[in-house]
């Protein structure tokens, strides 16, 4: 395959970025987009130029570094997989490509394609937890979970929390991967007794961050790895206000 | 602070309020779409309906009021939201597709803002009769004033416009308000909105038929 | 050097018991007087650290990725053995360790892995308190796999990401100790050496990923949980990012580095599909089950699979282990694999690759029963090679996944360098020569949530560290040493990308010190290493400045470090003239070419102390006593 790439390079934060153009001759159909700019990087090198920095590590799909808007897509073109995953099959011979960070104020760039993603720990920082310290627990058969509840907190649980959520929202909201949390953890018996001081300071902490509202657009859903449905959401919104007009201290 | 404010302070908090005074305005244009039917059973029966609700005096006056603030609430909360959501991309993308985002909740604000447009001017129209564009305007006979301004030609366009926004309008926010208000149980397709369908399209059929049944001369 | 295992006496069951009460303690009062640096936040790092949090010392906790949730725990797939007895199927904490001694092919210290399965039942215990959506029967109880060949069911799972439920546990339990104040955290923060001070280990030199600073942290102890070293191999299942430097620095400045040559290679790989290959994507071992292996009976047959009939295909693990046919250990399935393709029988464009055949079972059970059991397994595999293994037979070929080697610790998890603690697959651990499937979470685990957090605090009790601060002598030239190093990187200039000389190890690595070895190919190794290592320090191309994120400094550094390791795994693979675990020593075979192990020269773990730039490392021997096991060979036939 031969590709056009315009790709967003950006020297440090506080430089001005721009899209630049590269052109990739003899791109196998069977790279995945990461190698593809793997090659890309290694004839950049081999000029002397700065490679492309890009966010990965375990190039399976389920660490959650990589990131990259792909085409104006979060991840790519294909559903429910990571661009680690993405192979260059999905594009056309002759394509040009775009490749830009994630954008939101809470995700400053820091060079090219790499994005400041701390602003999700901080929220599950907040209260993404069960307070269990190690060692006191009872037995794991003692507290029973019912196998539906079991699948719908690991339905949520899947986060993969790579901010493809974010990214692809026209809002720039973090609803889904706070939410996913909430979720995750408020199916179970144990996340009970937290469940409501949970949902307000996650979503305080959300707001914070300076994300953006949601508006259901329903684009996090698609772009999410993970598949995690918006359903998350409502459920989150649904704990927050029975917490808000009942717990807020 | 108090629980309201600092309630009301965070997104959800507002899209509450957004959801909430949304259902209120669905609630009053089913019921005004209703009512408006009436014109398709002759100048007596609407007449004397529009006689009826004038009658109930303070409840009218309530009611008037529920929907005014609601409108005022909806409409801050709006702007307030699309401000942070503005501000939470500073720097948007130069290439961004969107995956399936309806238009009708890409067009919420603007469509929104026309609905704002439409409101005060519809009430000029029909309520005060401050806008006379036929040239009369009656407090008693609400048929006469409907049959002569939906004879205009731009009368009606103006009014089938703003109803294909509100039907919009209808389409994501009868959705989105159940959701926002975390009351919808979990479905396999969540992005499906058959309830909402149903809605949005029965008000815009309903508010519709009016002017258009007048203009093509069927009624009056 | 001293490697005194502190294997505390009495019989089996009680040493752990009767440690904990020998223990010197820390007045709770005191604990955050005390600072204790964690590097690493997979499971052993991450829970660690949490847990040091929660006792309330003062942590210092280092990734060198954006989040600690990233750490490449969040790749394990298949699940976590402990010994719960839950289907009553005869599982017993003594069963659990007898498993795991044989499997290690008794390489492995019988007080260490006895521990471990003692503690496996506190880790599920903790893992559900925490959250953790394990599997359920529809009555809310636990449910259990058999995994790995094992005759009992005592392996937990959420569906096919439990490394990742495991270590957001770990990671929430974290980042609940950071929001506490207790833990301090440095992520996009890479260690780049040890400071000793006074025999100690007094601190770390780290780089700031992102602005490049080079900065040092002093603490009273060190943990390092850095994980594996199979990126040696340049191919792996390991993430790009996993490396060898933190424990290589801490070799350098005085620990023993055990047992390096053992790593295991898994057997259900997708095999390469080009040069371009970043990494080997592993497919859960459960696929055995219900495919069969096979290749071509005649050398060169390069006929589509499914026109090959019946008579031309070799299922050669049915035919050499009747007895456990498709199912034989890793360690075997790889090998038999290596050796159909060595034979010039492998499939694929390569030749390196072996069918694993599905046919069969579709047509015993349905498509909708295979469907059901490895769906998304064969949906990723379709994904990545754009063929549907429902029509074509999968290909598989073996790869890198695990290292039982790493630094040599006591039963304390403390190093050779007192105060310097290594845990998790960083060490050079509990499984031998050998792992078993699903006990690598339960090993992280324990070491970072019980084992580590008790045995610190008697390093802490007993060592009165005195007050020093980063201005030490020690810590001046570790700093300048590591500035140094990276200008000379960026200042070199030269032609060769890092990942052309990477690359280049690998293939060294694969082909003379992988599955199986010989005398001969280790030799030509160790002469082939040295001058790819000099020529790398002459030629090397590292574009940019030291002075900002610039990742292909980070890879020159790694990969510098492992071109050292590299010769020192072939020195012990060397050295270790027997066949053992996933080590196959082609000159210690049965006559019918199966694994010779030697237990009268070699029951001993191997622990390197380095001995100078220019000078052979020097093997000290720790031997193990087996009190309570048989030595037996194992048999698959």
């Amino acid at each position: 395959m031969h590709l056009r790439l315009r790709v967003w390079r950006q020297a440090s934060a506080t430089a001005t970025g721009k899209l630049v153009e590269y052109d990739a001759p003899n791109i196998s159909p069977d790279m995945s987009f990461l190698e593809m700019l793997d090659v890309v990087n290694e004839r950049l090198m081999e000029k002397g130029d700065d490679p492309i920095a890009f966010d990965h590590d375990c190039r399976e799909g389920i660490c959650g570094s990589c990131s990259l808007m792909i085409n104006g897509a979060a991840h790519g073109p294909m559903k429910a997989t990571a661009t680690c995953q993405l192979h260059m099959r999905s594009f056309r011979d002759g394509e040009t490509i775009d490749v830009e960070p994630w954008r939101a104020k809470a995700f400053p760039v820091i060079r090219d394609l790499v994005v400041d993603r701390s602003a999700l720990d901080r929220i599950i920082q907040a209260g993404g937890f069960i307070s269990a310290a190690t060692g006191g627990a009872q037995d794991a058969n003692a507290i029973l979970v019912p196998k539906t509840a079991a699948d719908a907190a690991m339905d949520a649980a899947a986060c993969i929390g790579c901010g493809a959520c974010v990214a692809a929202c026209p809002n720039a909201s973090a609803s889904l991967f706070t939410a996913s949390k909430i979720s995750h953890l408020g199916h179970l018996p144990q996340g009970q007794p937290e469940r409501r001081r949970r949902v307000l300071s996650m979503v305080n902490q959300m707001e914070l961050e300076e994300f953006g509202g949601c508006t259901l657009y329903g684009e996090c859903q698609e772009a999410c790895p993970k598949e995690i449905s918006i359903d998350t959401i409502s459920r989150m919104n649904g704990d927050f206000i029975r917490a808000g007009l009942t717990d807020w201290r | 602070m108090s629980r309201a404010l600092r309630f009301y302070r965070s997104a959800i908090g507002k899209k509450v309020v957004m959801a909430v005074t949304g259902l209120i305005g669905i609630a009053f244009v089913i019921a005004h779409m209703t009512g408006n039917l009436l014109a398709f059973a002759g100048p007596e029966a609407i007449n004397s309906y529009s006689h009826f609700l004038k009658s109930t005096g303070e409840l009218l006056l309530v009611l008037r009021a529920v929907l005014i603030v609601a409108v005022i609430l909806h409409v801050i909360a709006a702007a307030q939201l699309t401000i942070q959501n503005r501000a939470a991309r500073p720097m948007g993308y130069v290439d961004r597709e969107p995956q399936v985002s309806t238009w009708a909740s890409r067009t919420m604000r603007w469509g929104g803002l026309l609905l704002l447009v439409f409101i005060v001017l519809h009430i000029l129209h029909f309520t005060t009769g401050d806008l006379k564009p036929a040239g009369v305007f009656s407090t008693a006979d609400v048929y006469g004033n409907i049959i002569a301004s939906f004879r205009i030609w731009w009368v009606v366009l103006f009014y089938l416009i703003s109803m294909i926004a509100l039907g919009f309008h209808l389409y994501h926010g009868a959705w989105s308000s159940v959701r926002s208000l975390g009351l919808r149980q979990p479905s396999p397709n969540p992005l499906q909105r058959r309830v909402a369908l149903a809605v949005a399209a029965i008000v815009w059929a309903g508010f519709v038929a009016v002017p258009v049944a007048v203009f093509v001369g069927l009624v009056g | 050097m001293n490697l005194n295992a502190r294997i505390p006496a009495g019989p089996l069951e009680k040493k752990w018991d009767r440690h904990r009460f020998e223990m010197k303690l820390v007045n709770p009062a005191n604990k955050r007087k005390y600072n204790v640096i964690v590097v690493g936040t997979g499971l052993g790092g991450g829970a660690a650290a949490a847990t040091l949090g929660e006792l309330g010392y003062n942590v210092q906790c280092f990734c060198f990725q954006d989040s600690p949730r990233r750490a490449h725990s969040i790749a394990a797939q298949g699940g976590i053995n402990a010994a719960k007895n839950y289907q009553n199927d005869g599982d017993s904490i003594y069963r659990l360790f007898y498993d795991t001694v044989k499997g290690g092919d008794f390489r492995a210290r019988e007080a260490n892995v006895y521990r471990l399965a003692q503690i496996s039942v506190n880790i599920i215990d903790q893992c559900v308190a925490q959250g953790v959506p394990f599997a359920r029967e529809y009555g809310g109880l636990l449910a259990n796999r058999s995994f790995g060949g094992a005759q009992v069911s005592r392996t937990f799972y959420a569906r096919g990401q439990t490394g990742q439920q495991l270590l957001l546990g770990a990671y929430q339990a974290l980042e609940r100790q950071i929001g506490a104040g207790t833990v301090r955290m440095f992520p996009r923060t890479e260690m780049l050496d040890l400071v000793v001070v006074d025999g100690r280990a007094r601190g770390i030199v780290v780089r700031d990923l992102v602005t490049g600073d080079v900065r040092s942290h002093v603490a009273d102890a060190v943990v390092l949980g850095t994980g594996g070293y199979g990126n040696v191999f340049y191919l792996s299942t390991n993430a790009k990012g996993s490396n060898a430097t933190a424990i290589w620095r801490a070799y350098k400045r005085g620990a023993a580095f055990a047992n390096p040559c053992f790593t295991q290679i898994h057997p259900t790989c997708i095999p390469v599909s080009g040069e371009y290959q970043s990494k080997l994507t592993l497919m859960s071992e459960s696929l055995r089950n219900d495919g069969r292996v096979w290749v071509p009976k005649s050398v060169g047959d390069k006929r589509a699979p499914n026109s090959i009939p019946e008579g031309e295909r070799d299922y050669y693990l049915e035919r050499k282990y009747p007895s456990f046919g498709n199912l034989a250990p890793r360690d075997i399935a790889s090998r038999g694999a290596k050796e159909v393709c060595d034979e010039g029988r492998g499939v694929g464009e390569s030749g390196l690759g072996v069918y694993l055949d599905f046919a069969d079972s579709i047509r015993r059970v349905g498509e909708s029963v295979i469907r059901e059991r490895y769906g998304n397994l064969f949906e990723m595999y379709q994904r990545i090679t754009d063929e549907n293994p429902y029509e074509v037979p999968m290909r598989i070929y073996p790869a890198v996944h695990y290292t039982m080697g790493g630094l040599w610790v006591d039963y304390n998890l403390m190093s050779t360098v007192p105060g310097l603690h290594v845990i998790g697959e960083a060490n050079f651990s509990d499984h031998g020569a050998n792992r078993l499937g699903a006990s690598a979470l339960m090993q992280g685990l324990a070491d970072g949530y019980f084992v580590l957090p008790n045995t610190i605090g008697d390093y802490l009790a007993s060592s009165k560290p005195e007050k020093i601060d980063v201005s030490h002598a020690a810590f001046r030239d570790a700093e300048a040493e590591v500035v140094d190093r990276a200008r000379r990187f960026v200042d070199l200039r030269g032609k060769r990308t890092v990942d052309s000389f990477h690359r280049e190890l690998g293939k060294i690595m694969w082909d003379k010190c992988g599955m199986a070895r010989n005398a001969a190919g280790l030799k030509m190794a160790l002469e082939q290493i040295p001058r790819l290592r000099e020529e790398f320090w002459r030629d090397v191309n590292v574009p940019g400045s030291d002075r900002q994120l610039n990742q292909a400094l980070e890879k020159a550094g790694r990969v510098a470090d492992f071109l050292e390791l590299a010769e020192l795994m072939c020195i012990d693979a060397l050295h270790r003239e027997e066949s053992c675990g996933g080590h196959f020593r082609e000159e210690s075979q049965t006559p019918d070419g199966e694994a010779l192990r030697n237990d009268e020269r070699f029951t001993y773990v191997a622990a390197w102390e380095y001995a100078g730039a220019t000078n052979a490392p020097l093997l000290q021997r720790e031997p193990l006593v087996f009190e309570n096991v048989k030595l037996s060979q194992r048999s698959y036939k």
